[in-house]
């Protein structure tokens, strides 16, 4: 009776502590990856079934609320700018001359025919307000050990039901990600490599994007250049700076 | 009159070849006009019996944001059934329909579709909907179009898998199993189609009890006033089908004109010639006490008479053309499917006694007024000199 008894209090511990362990893990990953404001410029290499499309941008970001992006290249999006504030989102177009708000259901569409949808960049909510986390194991990735976390939406407004994540032990930086439909089915890939240490914080410079009903490569999105923590005039995260 | 119409009776057949050879072109322009007026008239009935049996039963509730033409709206397009509708559902006199969007993935391949939840116990539509009621935990029953397979590439017993968003935005992943392909010649039910029990749909969207679209089976039943639905009856959800129909019927005009037109230049020679030819008859018939403008009636009527003969062959050859093709129908060298309308791709033209009488008094008027025009220059002539033969 007395061994019954060890034995559950230690599980009730072990879960606690995972949990625990979880939410201060994802904190960590929380404190690595975001910044008061970073300034980066990327290529996402959108992969199709012939040819592949790589476009490039400059983005200026606030937190997690905040971003201006600047499409580069190629010529067809050159002068494409794009502003999130909190939870809206408009694109200019320079062929148009337009600015046009993308909300709603609009969100839902595939951003410039990757695999990633506008969506994906809006949910600024911090991932412990709207997940339960756990750790379920490790595995060693590329020699890089991980913990494996799990994480089911405690809310019911998310579009992944669950998550799987896959967190370096030593840097605090996620190596792979997996989201799930609510029936358990794998959805998307996101992996996460070219951890660099940049101003003491270790980030990963190439992420894809992968999803895993469809065919194909996927989308790629490589950091070109990135700094944290600089000065960025407040009149850019205006909509009259996407005509500028 | 009844002289005019023996003499000119006794003319044509005189003029033997030069009336037959007007006669069989003329007659063909009334084959022809018949048979695509026909066609038109048999696509116009096949479309909206395709619609009624297939899509649209005797007319429609739509949920009040729904449109059709605009997917955006298709997530909020659901509310609980209306009570004012249950003992109507009950009784099998109205269907619920939900529809949801979602994406297919083909080997490999990501497509939009529609994923619409039907009873499987419905008999409003022709679907084969008695198809999904089967038990199944590893996947959907589902049911699809044959365009929709062609697309897909997929069969019957073949595996799928969808992804769809619930009523919180929440994605959702299942495998569907397609018991059944129909074939349906009405593209909104069949081009990106998937078909599933509406409980299941519902359960999957958390939108237990909730519908988009409601239709119900007799034409003549009261239009009830419910909050939240806008009554669509059969009329207006057939219209396209209408609009289509008068659009093609503008552009054949085109066509039977140019049809009439050889006939009717064939026609106008020939009174011109007789004109010009029979000068010293026309002398003869004014020296015997015909008036002018009884003369100028004989030569009308023997030109109008081109259209009764015309009529008369087209009837001997043309009935059994005309039957035969009602029976056989006319299948298009092109695939229909790619026109995005209710259109078979064999046609059953459909005549009706309205349709030929038009048809033939048309191009007796027609061929009439023909006749008439050349014939004007006998009023014109001397008697004196057209006796003489003299050419004026």
């Amino acid at each position: 009776m007395k061994t019954i008894l060890i034995l559950i209090l230690s599980t009730c511990f072990l879960i606690t502590a995972s949990a625990q362990d979880a939410d201060n893990i994802l904190n960590r990953v929380e404190r690595n990856m975001s910044s008061d404001n970073r300034i980066f410029e990327s290529s996402m290499i959108i992969h199709g079934n012939r040819v592949s499309r790589i476009i490039t941008s400059r983005t200026y970001a606030v937190g997690d609320k905040q971003s201006f992006t600047e499409y580069l290249s190629p010529a067809r999006e050159q002068g494409t700018k794009m502003l999130k504030l909190e939870n809206q989102l408009w694109i200019y177009s320079p062929s148009t001359d337009r600015t046009i708000q993308i909300s709603g259901h609009m969100l839902r569409q595939s951003l410039m025919g990757s695999d990633l949808s506008y969506e994906d960049m809006m949910d600024d909510r911090k991932i412990t307000e709207i997940y339960d986390s756990k750790v379920v194991g490790t595995e060693t990735i590329d020699g890089r050990n991980t913990w494996i976390l799990e994480l089911t939406a405690k809310v019911s407004d998310v579009a992944y039901h669950t998550r799987k994540m896959w967190i370096d032990t030593e840097r605090y930086v996620p190596l792979r990600e997996e989201l799930f439909a609510k029936s358990g089915q794998l959805l998307k890939r996101t992996t996460l490599s070219e951890v660099n240490q940049i101003d003491g914080r270790w980030f990963p410079m190439k992420v894809v994007y992968k999803d895993v009903l469809k065919q194909g490569l996927g989308t790629e999105f490589i950091i070109i250049s990135v700094k944290f923590n600089q000065s960025i005039p407040d009149h850019i995260f205006t909509k009259a700076a996407l005509k500028q | 009159m009844k002289l005019a119409i023996k003499l000119a009776f006794r003319n044509l057949i005189g003029a033997g070849l030069r009336t037959w050879l007007n006669v069989i072109v003329l007659s063909f322009s009334f084959v022809i006009i018949i048979w695509l007026k026909g066609v038109m008239s048999g696509w116009d009935q096949q479309a909206k019996t395709d619609m009624t049996n297939w899509e649209i039963g005797g007319g429609q509730y739509w949920h009040e944001a729904y449109d059709p033409y605009d997917p955006f709206t298709f997530s909020d397009s659901h509310s609980p059934i209306p009570g004012e509708f249950r003992s109507e559902i009950e009784k099998g006199d109205m269907e619920p329909y939900l529809i949801s969007q979602g994406t297919i993935y083909p080997q490999g391949r990501i497509q939009s579709i529609m994923i619409k939840g039907i009873n499987p116990k419905q008999s409003i539509f022709m679907l084969p909907a008695h198809k999904l009621d089967t038990v199944m935990t590893d996947a959907i029953p589902s049911i699809i179009g044959s365009l929709m397979a062609r697309n897909l590439k997929a069969g019957i017993g073949d595996r799928v898998t969808i992804q769809w968003r619930d009523n919180q935005g929440t994605f959702d992943a299942a495998e569907i199993l397609i018991t059944e392909i129909f074939t349906v010649s009405v593209p909104a039910v069949d081009q990106g189609q998937v078909y599933i029990p509406l409980d299941r749909l519902q359960s999957m969207m958390g939108l237990e009890g909730e519908a988009t679209i409601l239709t119900y089976r007799n034409s003549e039943t009261p239009v009830v006033d419910v909050p939240g639905w806008t009554h669509r009856p059969k009329e207006v959800l057939t219209a396209q089908v209408d609009e289509m129909i008068k659009m093609k019927t503008t552009g054949q005009s085109v066509l039977y004109a140019v049809l009439l037109l050889l006939a009717m230049l064939a026609i106008f020679d020939t009174q011109v010639l007789s004109i010009f030819r029979r000068q010293k008859e026309i002398g003869t018939y004014v020296a015997l006490g015909y008036t002018r403008r009884q003369v100028v009636g004989l030569f009308t009527v023997e030109g109008a008479m081109y259209a009764v003969f015309a009529a008369l062959l087209s009837a001997a050859y043309g009935l059994p053309f005309l039957a035969w093709q009602a029976k056989a129908g006319w299948t298009m060298p092109v695939d229909a499917s790619d026109f995005g309308m209710a259109i078979a791709q064999t046609l059953y033209p459909v005549y009706s006694a309205g349709l030929v009488v038009s048809t033939v008094l048309l191009v007796l008027l027609v061929t009439t007024v023909v006749s008439y025009w050349p014939s004007r220059r006998i009023a014109k002539m001397n008697p004196t000199e057209a006796l003489r033969g003299k050419i004026q």
